[in-house]
C-alpha cells in the first residue's frame, strides 16, 4: 500500500503532504524533513528509490521523481511495484499538467484543494484506484463544474 | 534559490494578472502570504510570518457571518499553515461545519480539510458521522464519492458499524466510480479490523466479475491484502485470476486501460503479486500459472519502464511459486538484462531479482559477478546498500573475508545510526558463522566495535571475551595462549587510538586483566598503567571503571599468588582512593573487595582468583549439603523445620524446587509457558544471588571472571562452598539458555518460520533431485572484455570463487548452498534443497531471520564454539545477565515451545545453536 504522498520543493518546503496512516502532526513534519534530507543529496542519475526503513518502518521505500523545482515522493511498502509507482507519479504529474496547463510549483500551492482532489482520484486509502490520466481529468472536471 | 524565486515571482505575476480572486478563488492575501514565506530569508522570519497569519485567521474566523466562500478560503489557509508545521486546531470545528454544507464544492473542501486535520480517533469525528451517513445515501454520486473518500480516513473500528450497511449497498450502485470506491472503503475497513468485514468475502469475490474492469482492479487490491493474511480461503480463485491475467495480457481489456501501449499494466502487476502468494508451495496452483507467465515474459516490452515493471514482477512471481526450470531460465535472462542496463532503477531491480534467484539456483550469481561489483562500487547509496544485501545473502566460507571487509568499509563511511546498527549486526552474524580463524574474528570484532561502538549489543562483547577465554575449544593450550597474547598485543595497539567507544574499552580492560601478564612479556606495572590510562580517557564512565577495577584486582592477585609484591603506581593509587568516595555503590564495593583480596594470604588468593580460570566449571552443591550439620543442630535445638512457599500455602508438591531443578537437568521439552519469574526457592543463596546480580546488572555486566563475592556480606550462605559462587542453576533453568542470535534477529513472525522449516524438511529431498537434473546450467558469461581492471577481476574471483573452483566439484556447491539457502534447513543427508516451497518470503521477506544452517566447514564450528555457554560461566554476573537476556528473548521470541526446544537442544550439548531447530549442527561438531 501507499503510506504517504509528498510533494516538496527543492528547498524542502512541503507543497502537498498526504498521509494514509495516522501520524501526529509532529511526526509528519519530522518525516517531511527526513525525506527531504534523504533526497536532496542524491544525484540526478541515481535510482529513484530510497529505502526508508528508518523513516517509515521496515520494508518501506521512497519512490520519487524530480521535476523542475519539485520532488514528487510516494512512500510505499512491499505490496506496491517500485517501477509501477514511478509511472504512477508520471500519471499524477501529467494529469496536473493537463488541468493547470503547464503546471508549476505555485499552481500547486494555490490550488491545494484541486490538487488534493486529483490525488484522491488516483489514490484512495493508500490504494491505487485510477491510472488513466484522461479519466482522472474527467472526474475532476465533473466535480469542479 | 534566486532562480526559483524568479520563477515564483513570474508565476505570481501571472496569478496577479488573473485578478485578485485568481482563477481558483485564492485571494490576494493568500498570494501575499505565500510570496512572503517564499522570500523569507530565515526559518525565524518564516515563523514570524506564519504566526502573524495564525493570529489574523483566529480573529477573522470568529467573526459572525463570515461568508461561506470566505470561510472556505480561511480553512484552506489553515491547511496550508498546518502543513508548514503549525498548530491550526482552533479552526478544526469550522472545517467540520463546512462538511454539512449543501454546496458540493464547499462540502468537498470541508471533507478535505477534515481528512487532513483529524485522525480517526479525534473527538470531533463524532460530529461528522451523521453527515457521512446522509451523504452516502445521496442521489448525487459525486457526494457519495466525497463521503467514501472521507470514510477511508475518518472511520475507526468503533464507527465502522455505523456506515457499513450503506457502503455494502453502494457495492451495487449503478455508477462504476461509486462501486469502485465502495470496494476501496471496505478494503480499508478490512485493514482496520478484519472481523468487521469478514462476512463480506463472497460479495468481494462477486465484484471480481464486475462488468467494469476498474471495479475488478479495485477488488484486486483488497484481495491482495486478504490473501496476505491467509491464503487458504482464496485458493479456488487461482483459475479465475489466471484467466483475468490472460485477458489483460492478450489485450482484451478496453483500450482505456492501456498505459504507453502496455495493456492494463497495473492490473497485471497486482495479479502477479497475488499469484505469487497463491502459488507459493502449491504445485497444482503453480502449474496453472506457468502458461500465462510464459506469455508475459514473451510479450512484455522491455524498452519501457512499465514493461520492465511487469517483467520484474513476473520474475518475482516465478521465484516464489513452484519452480519451472524453463521459465526460471527466462527469468535469469531478464535479470541479466536488468543488471547490464545503464539505468540505475533497472540495476536496482536486477540486484533484487538476483537475490531472489540465488535462493533457488545459487550458481547463477557467478554469471553476473562484474555487474554486481559495479553496483557495489556505485556512488548511489541505494544501489550499494541493495548490493550489500545481496552479498549478505550469498556469503559463504570462501568469500566471507571479502564481503565482511566491504561491509566494514561501508559502515565506516555512513553516519546513519539505523543502518550502522543493522549492517554491523550482519557483519557480526557473518563473522560468527563463517570466520576462517579466531584471529580474523577478533580483528573483525574489534573493527566493528571501533566503528559502530555503542550501537553493538553488549552481548557481542561478552561473546568475544568468551571466545578469547576459551580459545578454539580444543585442548590445544599453546594455540589458545598464542591467541590470547596476540589479542593482548592487538588491544595495546588499539589503545593508542583516541576516542574509543566504551564497549571496546570494556573488552580491552577485561582481556588485559585476565591475560595482560599471562605470557610474561608485559609487567604488571605496565598493564596497570594502561588500565589507568583507559579510565582517564572516559572519566564519567562508571561501568568502565568497574571493569578496570576488577582487572586491576586480578592482576594484583595473580602477582601476589605468584609470590611477587605489587607496588601500585601513583595514578592507580589515586584512582583507587577516589573510588572509595564514589557515588556508585557498585564501584565502592569493588574497591573494598580489592582491598580485602589483597589482605589475604597467598594460597587463599590463588584459590579464589586462579590464573586463567574464567571458563572453569563451577561446581555448585545444589542440595546445600554443607549446611546439613547446621540444620541438624538447629533442629536439635528446637527450630521448626523449613517449609517451602508452596507447602506453606498448602499447594503440595506441584511446582516444588525439586521439579524445577529436575526439569532443568533433563533435556525433555516442556511445553508449558515459563512461570512468572518469582522466587519460589527456599535456597537462600539463590535469592541473594539473584538480588545481588540484579542490583549489579545495571552498573556492570561482567565482574572479573573469577572474583569472588566472599567479601560481600550479602551472600554468606554460599561462601562455604567452592569459592562462593553465585548459584544460578535454578535461575538459568527458568529462563533458558541465552540464544546466540543477536536480538535484532529474533524472528518476528514465528508462524512463517516454522512453516518453512516444515515444508522444506518434508519435501526437500524429493524435489531437489528433479531440479538438479532438469535445470540446465546457465550459459557462461562471455569473457569480460579487456578494459575490466585486474583489480575488479580479482575482487570478482574472491567474491564468487574462481572458475577453477567452480569445476572442482559438487561438494563445494553443496556446501555453498547449505550455507546460503536459508529456507531449506534440510537434513544433512539430503542434497541441497532448492526450497520447493519457498516461504511466503517475498512480501514479508524473513530471510534475515530464518533459521540458518551452518555448513560443514570447520570454521563454522568456531562460531558455535564462541557461544559455548560455559556452565563454566565466564563470569558470574555476566551469566546472570545472559540469563536475563535469555528471558527477554524467551518472552519476545516465537513461542515458548520454540524457545524451550532451542533451550533443551542447547543444553544437551552445551552449545547455543544459532538456528534453533537444526539438528545437523551437532553432527558437525561431534561426529
Amino acid at each position: 500500500m501507499i503510506d504517504a504522498v509528498l510533494v516538496m520543493n527543492t528547498q524542502g518546503k512541503p507543497r502537498l503532504a498526504k498521509f494514509y496512516k495516522s501520524l501526529s502532526p509532529v511526526k509528519q513534519q519530522e518525516i517531511v524533513r527526513k525525506v527531504y534530507s534523504g533526497l536532496s543529496s542524491r544525484a540526478e542519475h541515481f535510482c529513484n528509490f530510497v529505502e526508508a526503513d528508518e523513516i517509515f518502518g521496515a520494508r518501506t521505500k521512497l519512490v520519487y521523481k524530480h521535476f523542475a523545482t519539485l520532488y514528487f515522493v510516494f512512500v510505499i511498502d512491499s505490496g506496491e511495484s517500485e517501477l509501477g509507482i514511478l509511472d504512477l507519479i508520471q500519471v499524477f504529474v501529467e494529469t496536473l499538467d493537463s488541468i493547470f496547463k503547464n503546471v508549476c510549483e505555485l499552481d500547486i500551492v494555490f490550488n491545494f484543494n484541486k490538487v488534493n482532489t486529483v490525488l484522491d482520484e488516483i489514490v484512495m486509502g493508500g490504494q491505487v484506484v485510477e491510472t488513466n490520466s484522461t479519466e482522472i481529468v474527467k472526474s475532476v472536471q465533473e466535480i469542479f463544474k | 534559490m534566486s532562480f526559483t524565486t524568479m520563477e515564483q515571482l513570474k508565476t505570481i505575476g501571472r496569478e496577479l494578472a488573473m485578478g485578485s480572486q485568481g482563477v481558483w478563488g485564492s485571494s490576494k492575501e493568500f498570494l501575499e502570504l505565500v510570496k512572503t514565506i517564499g522570500e523569507a530569508k530565515s526559518k525565524a522570519e518564516e515563523e514570524r510570518i506564519v504566526l502573524a497569519e495564525i493570529e489574523s485567521l483566529k480573529r477573522r474566523i470568529q467573526e459572525p457571518d463570515v461568508p461561506r466562500k470566505k470561510m472556505k478560503e480561511y480553512i484552506m489557509r489553515l491547511v496550508y499553515v498546518e502543513m508548514l508545521g503549525h498548530d491550526a486546531s482552533f479552526g478544526y470545528i469550522h472545517a467540520v461545519k463546512m462538511t454539512h454544507d449543501d454546496n458540493l464544492l464547499l462540502k468537498r473542501s470541508g471533507y478535505l480539510a477534515v481528512t487532513l486535520f483529524l485522525n480517526e480517533d479525534h473527538d470531533l469525528i463524532i460530529l461528522i458521522i451523521n453527515t457521512i451517513q446522509k451523504d452516502l445515501k445521496s442521489d448525487n454520486y459525486l457526494v457519495c464519492c466525497a463521503a467514501l473518500t472521507a470514510v477511508c480516513r475518518l472511520i475507526n473500528e468503533e464507527t465502522i458499524p455505523a456506515v457499513l450497511p450503506q457502503i455494502v449497498e453502494l457495492l451495487n450502485h449503478q455508477k462504476e466510480l461509486v462501486r469502485k470506491k465502495a470496494v476501496m472503503a471496505l478494503h480499508r475497513f478490512f485493514q482496520r479490523s478484519p472481523s468487521t468485514v469478514s462476512h463480506l468475502f463472497p460479495a468481494f469475490q462477486e465484484r471480481l466479475c464486475d462488468r467494469d474492469p476498474s471495479v475488478m482492479s479495485a477488488v484486486l487490491c483488497a484481495l491482495y491484502d486478504m490473501i496476505l493474511v491467509n491464503v487458504k480461503p482464496f485458493k479456488h480463485l487461482v483459475a479465475s485470476l489466471v484467466s483475468i491475467l490472460k485477458q489483460a495480457v492478450e489485450h482484451r481489456l478496453p483500450k482505456s486501460y492501456d498505459y504507453h501501449r502496455t495493456p492494463a499494466p497495473f492490473v497485471q502487476i497486482k495479479l502477479l503479486k497475488i499469484l505469487a502468494l497463491l502459488g507459493t508451495g502449491d504445485k497444482a496452483a503453480s502449474e496453472n500459472m506457468f502458461n500465462v507467465l510464459g506469455d508475459i515474459l514473451k510479450r512484455s516490452d522491455s524498452t519501457s519502464n512499465i514493461g520492465n515493471a511487469i517483467l520484474y514482477e513476473c520474475v518475482r512471481t516465478l521465484t516464489s511459486i513452484y519452480t519451472n526450470p524453463r521459465l526460471l531460465q527466462n527469468a535469469a535472462e531478464i535479470t541479466a538484462k536488468f543488471l547490464k542496463s545503464d539505468n540505475h532503477n533497472l540495476k536496482y531491480m536486477g540486484i533484487d531479482a538476483l537475490g531472489r534467484l540465488i535462493k533457488i539456483t545459487p550458481e547463477c550469481a557467478e554469471n553476473h559477478q562484474l555487474a554486481v561489483i559495479d553496483c557495489l562500487e556505485d556512488p548511489d547509496d541505494t544501489l550499494k546498500r541493495k548490493t550489500l544485501d545481496l552479498l549478505y545473502k550469498m556469503t559463504k566460507a570462501n568469500n566471507v573475508e571479502v564481503i565482511v571487509e566491504r561491509m566494514v568499509e561501508y559502515i565506516r563511511n555512513i553516519s546513519d545510526n539505523h543502518y550502522k546498527t543493522e549492517i554491523s549486526s550482519r557483519v557480526i552474524e557473518l563473522a560468527e558463522r563463517y570466520a576462517p580463524s579466531n584471529q580474523w574474528f577478533i580483528q573483525t570484532m574489534n573493527q566493528v566495535f571501533e566503528i559502530a561502538g555503542d550501537l553493538v549489543p553488549q552481548k557481542v562483547a561478552h561473546d568475544l571475551m568468551r571466545l578469547i577465554a576459551e580459545g578454539a575449544g580444543e585442548e590445544d593450550e599453546d594455540a589458545d595462549s598464542h591467541l590470547r597474547s596476540s589479542a593482548v598485543q592487538a588491544y595495546l595497539q588499539i589503545l593508542k587510538e583516541p576516542k574509543l567507544p566504551s564497549i571496546l574499552l570494556q573488552v580491552i580492560s577485561w582481556v588485559l586483566g585476565e591475560y595482560g601478564i599471562a605470557d610474561g612479556s608485559h609487567s604488571a606495572e605496565f598493564i596497570i598503567g594502561k588500565l589507568c590510562d583507559i579510565v582517564a580517557t572516559r572519566p564519567g564512565d562508571d561501568k568502565l571503571k568497574g571493569y578496570v577495577v576488577s582487572a586491576i584486582t586480578k592482576i594484583c592477585a595473580f602477582e601476589k599468588a605468584a609470590g611477587q609484591t605489587v607496588d601500585l603506581i601513583p595514578e592507580c593509587v589515586s584512582f583507587i582512593e577516589e573510588l572509595y568516595a564514589s557515588h556508585s555503590t557498585d564501584l565502592q564495593q569493588r574497591i573494598y573487595e580489592f582491598h580485602a583480596v589483597l589482605k589475604l594470604d597467598r594460597d587463599t588468593i590463588a584459590s579464589i582468583l586462579p590464573m586463567d580460570a574464567s571458563c572453569e566449571d563451577i561446581e555448585v552443591d545444589k542440595d546445600l549439603s554443607f549446611l546439613n550439620s547446621f540444620v541438624e543442630s538447629a533442629l536439635a535445638n528446637g527450630s521448626r523445620p523449613y517449609l517451602s512457599d508452596n507447602e506453606r500455602r498448602g499447594m503440595g508438591a506441584m511446582t516444588t524446587l525439586a521439579s524445577n531443578n529436575d526439569a532443568g537437568t533433563s533435556s525433555l521439552l516442556r511445553f508449558q509457558p515459563y512461570e512468572k519469574p518469582s522466587i519460589p526457592e527456599p535456597a537462600a543463596a539463590l535469592v541473594t544471588a539473584s538480588h545481588y546480580s540484579q542490583d549489579a546488572i545495571d552498573q556492570h555486566d561482567i565482574y572479573s571472571s573469577t572474583i569472588t563475592v566472599s567479601t560481600s556480606s550479602r551472600a554468606p550462605e554460599s561462601s562455604s562452598n567452592d569459592g562462593t559462587r553465585l548459584k544460578l542453576e535454578g535461575v538459568q533453568k527458568k529462563w533458558g539458555r541465552p540464544t546466540y542470535t543477536p536480538e535484532a534477529q529474533v524472528p518476528k513472525n514465528p508462524i512463517n518460520i516454522s512453516d518453512s522449516v516444515k515444508v522444506s524438511s518434508s519435501a526437500a529431498g524429493k524435489e531437489a533431485s528433479s531440479r538438479n537434473s532438469s535445470a540446465p546450467p546457465y550459459t557462461e558469461r562471455k569473457q569480460p572484455s579487456q578494459e575490466i581492471s585486474a583489480e575488479k577481476k580479482k575482487l570478482a574471483a574472491s567474491l564468487f570463487g574462481s572458475k577453477a573452483g567452480e569445476t572442482k566439484a559438487k561438494p563445494a556447491a553443496k556446501l555453498q548452498q547449505n550455507g546460503t539457502s536459508k529456507k531449506a534447513p534440510a537434513k544433512p543427508t539430503s542434497p541441497p534443497a532448492p526450497a520447493p516451497a519457498p516461504p511466503p518470503a517475498d512480501l514479508l521477506d524473513l530471510s534475515d531471520s530464518l533459521p540458518q544452517i551452518p555448513s560443514v566447514d570447520p570454521v563454522d564450528q568456531l562460531a558455535d564454539l564462541i557461544s559455548v555457554d560455559s556452565s563454566a560461566a565466564t563470569s558470574t554476573t555476566s551469566l546472570v545477565e545472559q540469563v536475563l537476556d535469555a528471558g527477554k528473548v524467551a518472552t519476545k521470541g516465537p513461542s515458548p515451545q520454540a524457545s524451550l526446544q532451542k533451550d533443551s537442544v542447547s543444553r544437551q550439548v552445551g552449545v547455543t545453536p544459532s538456528g534453533g531447530t537444526n539438528p545437523d549442527l551437532f553432527k558437525d561438531l561431534f561426529g
